[in-house]
């Protein structure tokens, strides 16, 4: 525990946390990771480059991870990768269509991250916040389809009843703690809702997601240094989709292969995971998990993923080749692995995924639905939510 | 009635609240050493350095943990220091804690109160000294308190500790050592209630913070001189006490305005937009605004003292407003 004065919370919060965390790390995500505690000056390169350097294919990394899980689970990451996917691609598709306006951040190609720091969690006093590129970390969190869509097109049934939008939704009942919209902010906050956890004497821990545009934003390091310095509970999981908008890692952040090493000064460990593997990020998510609630303080996770789309549904993404992107597709895809390890290794065949292709299909569609027959706010609730003392 | 500096009196309400709700709690930077005005001091020690937290000098991640924080119930009291300091994180106050609760559909609300001393004070320069109090009035979803009395500052300062909406609350640093009677009964005050500073029928003063002690010692001026000058301390700018203001004014045709910070885009020029919309027929004179010129603020005394509205300002005004209507 902290030595520190500050920061509230007590010893015996931790203590009881521990006991509730997950078993030991298993060897395989080791392989794959790299850690780093501070001025441990470890040459790092991604996981996805050094299994590419093995020639080792990312399907046998999987099927070794899966070995350790049971088959609903895998079973289970499976489809909620694959709801997030086809609800994305609904909702690029209503975008078009002109169903839903204004900013829209799709988070197809990332599906691994949230998804496998979800199932790591397990806790439901365990919070979440994020940026803008919201939607798969609500439904992973386990928010309705109906209640994001219905935000998306600006409807009364919206989490936020039609006044946010894409970028602003919030469930108390599943501790996510919002959808922000400019760069960076959630990070403050999310060290808040951790701080906050202590000062309650309350257990778990905030995830913390942003991007790798968000590193570069100052307020990150004001979080870095309080974190660190009061030992709060929360994990910043930084999601490295190689663009910040439209400008390339490689191009705004200094030693862009090492984001997880950022915490380095202020004695934060970091961990950088292949986010293209569900498993890898479940994995290390466990051993991230036990570190935090064991009440050693914040942890920095580089997740090496990418996005398929534009930064937004109104980004043609001209700043980087067709050729890159099918690639990642076709190479590094994390539903199309797992499906192809779940065959390969028996833990389903053609007609039980089809089943599940069914039923995602049947939750996107019924929010769809729902979305568009929602009715439109009333007029009156403008002027509602604005001060608690006019209500 | 017990007599209490400005200070004190914001101490007692804040110590008062943390004893009465377990969930209160304050953070900022030197506030284990009392806080850097010493409205602190002694507070650490009865509460402990959990509840006192001493911070690292990073105003974003202070505010925008206390968001964080305040969306999970706990009600920050957060301590900026300087209003000027403030601005290292009006994102985290403008852009979050203001509009969680609209964007949010009411799922979230962030009841925090963030302290950002104001005002021309001892030769602070030019990012010591502003009243940057027009900022945040223009933003919704913010409440902006303005104390002038040691009894407002301690029955506001409750006030804003049990609003559930963020409270932006705005001390005046000359007035810390201001003594003045504080009622012994704890209740908070209600924010965006006027007081009547001064009752009077020629004209109507209106002003907040440390302001509206310039303007009472005006007003008795001007009794001697026959003129009689009705007083408004708004103490809160949002809510402000419209209903009051023109009450008043439609009594006395005559509005004058005075605060310490700059003119243009003021505050002032809310009201007296206000009051020239709703009483355009009653007015018997134009109406007239006082502030500080569009400069900043130097730190030569001689110079400094050019941006203070004074006595003698207001005096001649009201003069020069009365005489018209002559």
């Amino acid at each position: 525990m902290a030595t520190s004065q500050q920061g509230g919370g007590s010893a015996a919060r931790s203590k009881t946390a521990a006991k509730s965390a997950p078993k030991a790390p298993l060897k395989a995500p080791q392989k794959a990771q790299r850690k780093t505690r501070a001025g441990g000056g470890a040459k790092g390169r991604s996981a996805v480059t050094r299994a590419a350097e093995r020639k080792e294919h990312p399907v046998e990394r999987l099927a070794e991870r899966a070995k350790a899980e049971d088959r609903a689970l895998l079973i289970k990451l499976y489809e909620d990768m694959l709801l997030i996917r086809r609800f994305e691609e609904k909702a690029g598709q209503m975008y078009g269509m002109g169903l839903i306006g204004g900013f829209c951040h799709l988070y197809i190609g990332q599906e691994a991250v949230v998804v496998g720091m979800q199932s790591a969690l397990a806790d439901a006093s365990d919070a979440v916040v994020t940026s803008y590129r919201d939607h798969g970390h609500m439904l992973a969190t386990g928010m309705e389809a109906k209640g994001v869509m219905a935000e998306l097109t600006g409807r009364r049934g919206g989490y936020s009843k039609g006044k946010g939008g894409s970028m602003h939704m919030f469930s108390r009942e599943r501790k996510f703690f919002g959808g922000h919209g400019i760069v960076g902010a959630q990070v403050p906050i999310g060290t808040g809702v951790a701080f906050a956890m202590k000062y309650l004497e309350e257990p778990g821990l905030c995830v913390t997601y942003l991007g790798d545009g968000a590193v570069n934003q100052g307020q990150v390091y004001e979080s870095f240094n309080m974190a660190a310095l009061w030992k709060i509970p929360v994990i910043y999981v930084i999601e490295n989709n190689k663009y910040g908008m439209g400008t390339a890692t490689a191009r705004a952040a200094a030693n862009s292969q090492e984001l997880y090493h950022r915490g380095q000064a202020y004695g934060i460990p970091g961990l950088q995971v292949d986010g293209m593997d569900v498993l890898a990020v479940r994995h290390a998510g466990q051993e991230v998990i036990e570190q935090v609630r064991a009440g050693k303080g914040p942890y920095i996770m580089e997740m090496q993923t990418y996005r398929y789309r534009g930064h937004s549904m109104s980004d043609p993404a001209k700043y980087r080749s067709k050729e890159e992107v099918q690639r990642m597709r076709s190479e590094h895809d994390p539903i199309d692995r797992l499906r192809q390890m779940l065959l390969q290794e028996g833990h389903a065949d053609e007609a039980a995924l089809k089943e599940i292709d069914k039923r995602v299909k049947e939750i996107v569609t019924d929010a769809a639905e729902f979305a568009q027959n929602s009715p439109e706010p009333d007029p009156s609730e403008l002027w509602t939510d604005v001060y608690t003392a006019a209500e | 009635m017990p007599r209490l500096s400005y200070l004190e009196a914001g101490k007692l309400a804040l110590a008062e609240e943390m004893r009465r709700d377990p969930l209160v709690w304050a953070v900022g930077e030197d506030l284990g050493r009392g806080g850097v005005f010493g409205q602190y001091r002694g507070l650490a020690e009865e509460f402990g350095p959990a509840r006192i937290s001493d911070a690292p000098i990073s105003e974003s991640c202070i505010m925008g943990a206390a968001v964080g924080a305040a969306m999970m119930g706990t009600r920050p009291v957060v301590e900026m220091r300087f209003s000027d300091f403030a601005l290292c994180a009006v994102d985290e106050l403008v852009n979050q804690a203001a509009k969680a609760r609209y964007m949010f559909g009411g799922q979230s609300h962030v009841p925090l109160v963030v302290r950002e001393p104001i005002g021309i004070w001892r030769s602070s320069a030019a990012q010591h000294s502003q009243s940057l109090e027009a900022w945040y009035a223009h933003i919704p979803g913010l409440v902006v308190v303005v104390p002038s009395t040691p009894a407002d500052n301690r029955a506001l300062l409750k006030a804003a500790i049990r609003c559930d909406d963020p409270v932006v609350y705005m001390e005046h640093k000359n007035l810390w050592a201001l003594e003045g009677e504080v009622p012994e009964a704890a209740e908070p005050g209600e924010l965006g209630k006027a007081r009547v500073v001064r009752a009077g029928g020629d004209v109507t003063i209106v002003s907040w913070s440390a302001a509206v002690h310039t303007c009472a010692a005006a007003a008795e001026s001007l009794a001697g001189a026959g003129i009689e000058a009705e007083v408004l301390d708004l103490r809160t700018l949002w809510p402000w006490d419209r209903e009051a203001v023109l009450a008043s004014v439609e009594r006395s045709g005559r509005l004058l305005v005075v605060q310490e910070a700059v003119s243009v885009a003021g505050f002032g020029a809310e009201i007296a937009a206000s009051v020239a919309e709703a009483l355009h027929g009653a007015l018997k004179a134009p109406v007239r605004r006082l502030g500080a010129p569009r400069i900043p603020i130097s730190y030569a005394p001689p110079l400094e003292d050019k941006v203070r509205v004074t006595e003698a300002m207001v005096v001649e005004a009201v003069r020069s407003m009365t005489a018209a209507a002559a």
